[in-house]
């Protein structure tokens, strides 16, 4: 009897972790019939919200993994002095509220900011403009990425790195050639992690960057403000929301596995 | 040692959640009444949660439950009154809108500085009071000028207090709040007067949420926002008594 009774408690908690994970999403759903999905499709200011919404994550995420990458690199294959603080210094983002993200941008690059002068000089306006909103996107969604591509770097096998040198190829082309198509999968499951937390980013994106439609109100700032005054149409934008991030989730996983067949 | 400390933590928690659910009178209040109602609200051992007044009522409709529930409006209030959830209101306060700018190096002097191009404006989303009485002063405009100001808004914010922050942060150069933000600023921000003819009616309602558990002490709250206690803190705050209409 006894050694059954532990795959049983294993079943039991995965039952209960998926009731209490599933359940607000099927809610959403259950809520919100084909007709309401349809009007609030047709309701241009949600459309102006998700095309937004897509616009600055793909923008913020294009962002990330120009730098990121090279970044996440250098942090998986150097052993230097500090690198644990460095990298525990790229991952806080993930632990802070985003509040305090939004009061720490507008503390850095806002009129008033460390940086603002320097950037009211170039002529770089990012508060309550869209480029606000990749900024604060960029800012809550690095990690994931990073945090990621740290680790399917750290993965490689060093003697496949070692053999493209020997081979005569750069570090440039061996970290290009070599580690990233080698990584791929660590990588966009990492981009997939990051995508997604900036479509659903909020708060940092409301204190930074505002909400005003067409330029800064974001789907899920259109969705609390709808919550007020119309809670049908919010679930709607909530549903159409929650499609799509299941949407590029399931792009993502069924991507992954058939890059897996072949070589498996 | 490590069990017992954490037997201790835990009996914290549950002591401290137990004590928060079920003893504490909660009370849903709009933004702008934070100042006030802090204060006020010690001797009921009050827990405040400070939204827009819209967002607090959606949150009844949906069946969370405060105790008592106080708007920057009489029509949200009026309307779950209505809806059956709450008991009749109780107007409890007037305030002012006004323009708000940084005390220092302001753009804006006039309300017709807001229609030039270049100025910038936050204020609140239509939803919530204060959006809902900024559109009543635009109404009262010349269509012209309403439409120049309402071209300058950059940001639409849930609540009054996403309004203030983005004029203190200097995000814009003005925007719409009431005469107690600007008071609550501590010196950071300076109110302009709106026109008599284009000044909308600013009362604050409140009501006992039906489905309290806690009725005899939210009525208490509620009735003691007309007695000298609610006044005084009211007054502190800018709050004009209500109107007798």
């Amino acid at each position: 009897m006894r050694p059954r009774l532990f795959p049983i408690l294993l079943w039991v908690a995965l039952t209960v972790a998926l009731a209490f994970l599933a359940l607000p999403v099927v809610a959403i759903f259950v809520h919100t019939g084909p007709g309401a999905l349809a009007s609030s499709l047709g309701d241009s200011a949600a459309r102006d919200a998700l095309r937004l919404s897509l616009e600055t994550s793909a923008l913020a995420l294009a962002a990330i993994l120009l730098v990121g990458t090279p970044a996440a690199y250098l942090l998986a294959t150097r052993e230097f002095r500090g690198r644990a603080l460095l990298t525990t210094l790229v991952e806080l983002p993930l632990v802070l509220p985003p509040a305090v993200a939004g009061i720490g941008l507008l503390a850095a690059l806002g009129p008033h900011g460390l940086l603002g002068g320097v950037l009211h000089d170039a002529g770089i306006r990012l508060v309550l403009q869209t480029a606000g909103v990749v900024v604060a996107l960029a800012f809550v969604a690095s990690p994931f990425y990073v945090r990621q591509a740290q680790a399917a770097f750290g993965a490689i096998d060093p003697a496949l790195a070692e053999a493209s040198r020997t081979l005569g190829a750069g570090e440039a082309r061996t970290f290009v050639r070599v580690a990233i198509p080698v990584a791929r999968s660590g990588l966009v499951a990492g981009a997939a992690l990051a995508w997604g937390r900036a479509l659903g980013e909020f708060g940092a994106t409301l204190m930074f960057a505002g909400s005003f439609r067409g330029i800064t109100q974001t789907a899920p700032l259109a969705i609390y403000e709808r919550f007020g005054t119309d809670f049908t149409s919010a679930l709607a934008l909530s549903a159409v929301l929650v499609a799509a991030s299941l949407a590029l989730l399931l792009t993502v996983k069924l991507g992954l596995r058939r890059d897996a067949l072949p070589r498996s | 040692m490590r069990s017992r400390a954490v037997a201790a933590a835990l009996a914290l928690v549950l002591g401290a959640g137990g004590c928060g659910a079920g003893s504490q009178l909660k009370v849903s209040a709009a933004s702008s009444l934070k100042q006030a109602f802090t204060s006020y609200g010690r001797a009921f051992h009050a827990r405040f949660s400070f939204a827009g007044s819209d967002q607090l009522a959606a949150q009844i409709r949906a069946g969370a439950g405060p105790d008592v529930y106080a708007a920057a409006n009489t029509k949200l209030p009026a309307a779950l009154f209505a809806a059956g959830l709450v008991e009749q209101p109780v107007v409890f306060a007037s305030n002012r809108l006004v323009i708000a700018v940084p005390a220092q190096g302001a753009k804006v002097r006039t309300l017709a500085d807001l229609a030039r191009p270049g100025v910038t404006i936050a204020a609140g989303a239509a939803a919530v009071p204060v959006g809902a009485y900024t559109r009543e002063v635009l109404a009262r405009l010349p269509a012209a000028e309403a439409r120049a100001i309402q071209s300058n808004f950059r940001s639409e914010e849930p609540d009054v207090a996403g309004v203030v922050g983005k004029i203190s942060q200097g995000a814009v150069d003005a925007g719409f709040v009431y005469e107690t933000d600007v008071l609550a600023s501590g010196g950071r921000l300076r109110a302009i007067d709106l026109p008599t003819r284009v000044k909308p009616v600013v009362d604050y309602a409140a009501a006992v949420v039906r489905a309290s558990g806690h009725r005899a002490r939210a009525e208490r709250f509620v009735r003691g926002l007309l007695g000298r206690a609610g006044r005084g803190a009211l007054q502190a705050a800018g709050f004009t008594p209500p109107p007798r209409r």
